[in-house]
């Protein structure tokens, strides 16, 4: 009788759910509010935490209670500490959460909330939330390692060796895609150029105070350096008014994507305490709370969508991206979803602070929903604007015009009415001059959080203020991400080129060292200018291959999954990875086919460089190139970006190989196979470690 | 009750510091003592300069 009482709240909230799903999924013509789409995802949330965790926590993971977590077998105080299952979870949750869910979520709306939002949420609770959960607990029982050992230690060397390789790529492509990202943002924006530079200084004064002043005052430091934020945002706005800063501060792309790559390699040259650290205590401390601010701010506002459930461009010929829903919708939600990037977090520092193997279930599990989360928000500022502005941000100059009479009458055609007045006056409430062709999500995100948060506070005169904090905040994670990415792709590139010229592979040589990072910044900084010279935005060509690499990684990981359960002998329940492993597969794998060898131009790199070929020998230009050079360029390019999407395609197919040749192995064999550490009892021996 | 709201408090403090990669403190001394009378442990400013070459040094990787 217990048993069933228990159970029935649980049905309750599992009505509740289907119910906000259903009005959520049924309404027609009538626009829903908000608050609908958040309770779905919450009911959605808790049942798959309380049922298919717990279900795979039991039967599939076995996790054991009272098995030794490398954080008691190895308690240093330093990097392997026993933690609170609620501290760690902050910990992981920061770590994972970042720029992805919130910008693929803004791109996928061009088909209307409804296909970004659903698989958002099976995706979480099928995907993303597994593959988290399974690698913090493989990782959890072998010392905390890392994937990359992982692979190589379950599959064999070269898969290994491969996996690496692959992630160093895919390393290169997410530094490009974030830095468009703020170029964009940033271009022709005074405002935000300004407040963007501003952080430099503040995390330069920052370092030397931490360092010199009051060593390792960690909490005044960052409230100091927030104040000076909060000061450079009024800065900016006053900047961008006067008649000399203002000109002297408004950039094209060009020239920030050179400022970006100057800036790339300088940070990842300087000691670490001199600018990465404090930026980063800047970028996570307000990440975490504009993520509770914006929740608060859905919950107050109660904001209405405006976006129809779905757009006549899930079939395909959207002007943000291009292809059919399936298989891009699944790769331009990555994070929020699944995201393969995740598998280097479980496999990092969480494994070696768990204080008992169960807690993997909610930090692994939970973290994953709670960022899942983070992208239902993300959603639903994109869709509380008017579609017409969405499309207007995110459409490129070349499809609907540069001027906003243009851009009012072609997307008004589409049918979402806007006009040119309104397209002003909304770049006026966001205290910029225009607010065209502001691909790349950041800036629609920030139009959304203006829209919330300026209902909670400040009113119509601070929609400008909260526009711009929300473009700080997105810059400021990004470029921490640019600084620590060039950084670790720079000991990636060290340790491969090592093995050639054992020269490069001192870490502590300084020419070395300084080859090594303009070698990488030089990878991201190529893609980098390449997107931001093309005409259709470049989000349009890099945002895919981000997708594509970041699920094919997931790919990988879940696989390793489903290698490990074979060899522990539980491979009746690999179905709990091989799904989802196999739904990536086929989502990434049709996308990378389509992105090669796709006769549409605007989805197929090949025909697209044959087209821009064939003007080249006919001596014809085809806008929007001016001169054969940058025919030639644009067709260099598209093959460029072939060839990385056929080895991304190479990378996932040998994994996949090795992967099914390990499971036959495991399967043959009579006893379990894995390489577990031995098991050791919690509990007496744990304090006579060491 | 007050039980309650400075577990909460000393949660949230601990989870922001570990958040930029900086574990407790007093955990680490607790530990010191316990397993390592023999040896003195870092001061604070050290433990923190420690911590900080261990988060960035390496070239640990961010999330997208």
């Amino acid at each position: 009788m217990h048993n069933i009482r228990r159970h029935l709240v649980w049905l309750a909230v599992a009505v509740l759910g289907a119910f906000a799903l259903g009005t959520v999924a049924l309404s027609r013509g009538e626009s829903i509010n908000a608050l609908w789409v958040v309770t779905a995802a919450l009911c959605t949330y808790l049942i798959a935490y309380r049922y298919y965790s717990l279900f795979i926590a039991d039967k599939v993971l076995g996790l054991d209670a009272n098995r030794k977590t490398p954080a008691h077998r190895h308690n240093d105080g330093l990097d392997y500490v026993p933690t609170d299952k609620n501290v760690l979870f902050g910990h992981h949750f920061a770590a994972i959460a970042g720029a992805g869910p919130l910008v693929g979520p803004v791109l996928a709306a061009q088909m209307g909330y409804l296909p970004g939002l659903l698989w958002v949420l099976a995706g979480v609770v099928f995907a993303g939330a597994v593959q988290d959960f399974i690698i913090l607990f493989i990782s959890t029982r072998r010392d905390g390692r890392s994937l990359g050992d992982l692979v190589k230690q379950e599959m064999g060397v070269v898969p290994g060796m491969i996996a690496l390789f692959g992630t160093f790529m895919i390393m290169i492509i997410i530094l490009a895609v974030l830095a468009l990202i703020v170029v964009k943002a940033l271009a022709e924006s005074p405002w935000g150029s300004f407040t963007v530079a501003a952080t430099i200084p503040v995390a330069l004064f920052m370092g030397v105070y931490l360092r010199y002043i009051r060593p390792g005052r960690i909490g005044e430091v960052s409230v100091i350096g927030f104040v000076l934020l909060m000061a450079a945002i009024f800065g900016g706005q006053w900047v961008s008014q006067h008649p000399v800063w203002g000109p002297a501060f408004t950039f094209d792309g060009k020239a920030l994507t050179w400022m970006l790559v100057g800036y790339g390699f300088v940070a990842a040259s300087l000691p670490v305490w001199l600018l990465l650290a404090p930026r980063d205590y800047l970028s996570t401390f307000l990440k975490i709370g504009t993520i509770i601010a914006l929740a608060i701010g859905i919950v107050v506002v109660m904001p209405t969508l405006q976006m129809p459930a779905i757009t006549q461009f899930a079939q395909g010929n959207g002007p943000v991206w291009s292809g059919s829903l399936f298989p891009f919708l699944f790769i331009t939600i990555a994070c929020g979803a699944v995201s393969g990037f995740h598998a280097l977090i479980s496999s990092g520092t969480t494994p070696k602070m768990l204080d008992n193997e169960r807690h993997a279930r909610f930090i692994g599990y939970g973290g994953m929903l709670a960022e899942s989360f983070v992208a239902v928000m993300a959603l639903v500022a994109a869709s509380c604007i008017e579609p017409g502005i969405y499309f207007a941000m995110n459409s490129p100059g070349a499809l609907v015009g540069t001027t906003v009479q243009q851009a009012a009458a072609t997307i008004s055609g589409w049918g979402f009415v806007v006009t040119p007045e309104m397209l002003l006056q909304t770049a006026k409430d966001v205290g910029e001059t225009t607010i065209l062709g502001r691909t790349g999500g950041a800036p629609t995100l920030a139009v959304g959080m203006a829209h919330i948060l300026h209902q909670v506070m400040g009113g119509q005169a601070m929609m400008a203020f909260w526009y711009h904090f929300a473009i700080l905040f997105e810059a400021l994670f990004i470029l921490t991400a640019v600084d620590a990415g060039t950084r670790a792709g720079r000991f990636m590139l060290q340790d491969l080129l090592g093995s050639f010229v054992p020269a490069l592979k001192r870490t502590d040589s300084l020419p070395a060292n300084l080859i090594a990072t303009a070698l990488c910044v030089a990878a991201w900084g190529y893609f980098l200018y390449q997107g931001v010279v093309d005409p259709l935005g470049g989000i349009n060509t890099l945002w895919p291959l981000f997708g594509i690499s970041n699920q094919m990684l997931a790919a990988v990981a879940l696989m390793l999954g489903v290698v490990v359960l074979f060899r522990m002998k539980r491979e009746r329940y690999a179905w709990v990875a091989a799904a989802p492993a196999v739904w990536l597969l086929a989502c990434t794998l049709t996308a990378g086919w389509q992105k090669i060898f796709s006769s549409d131009p605007k989805i197929g790199f090949l025909s697209h460089a044959a087209k821009y070929a064939d003007g080249l020998a006919n001596g014809v230009l085809i806008a929007p190139a001016r001169t054969p050079e940058a025919m030639s360029r644009i067709v260099f390019n598209d093959r460029l970006d072939a060839a990385l999407c056929a080895l991304f395609i190479f990378v996932v197919l040998s994994v996949l190989v090795y992967s099914v040749k390990a499971c036959l192995a495991a399967r043959a064999a009579h006893r379990p196979t894995t390489q577990e550490t031995p098991f050791e009892p919690m509990g007496a021996a744990s304090s006579a470690a060491h | 009750m007050p039980e309650a709201g400075r577990y909460i408090a000393r949660s949230i403090r601990q989870s922001l510091r570990l958040m930029v990669g900086l574990p407790d403190y007093d955990v680490y001394l607790t530990h010191m003592t316990a397993t390592h009378p023999d040896r003195a442990p870092m001061s604070y400013e050290e433990f923190f300069r420690e911590r900080l070459e261990a988060r960035y040094g390496a070239g640990k990787g961010r999330c997208c």
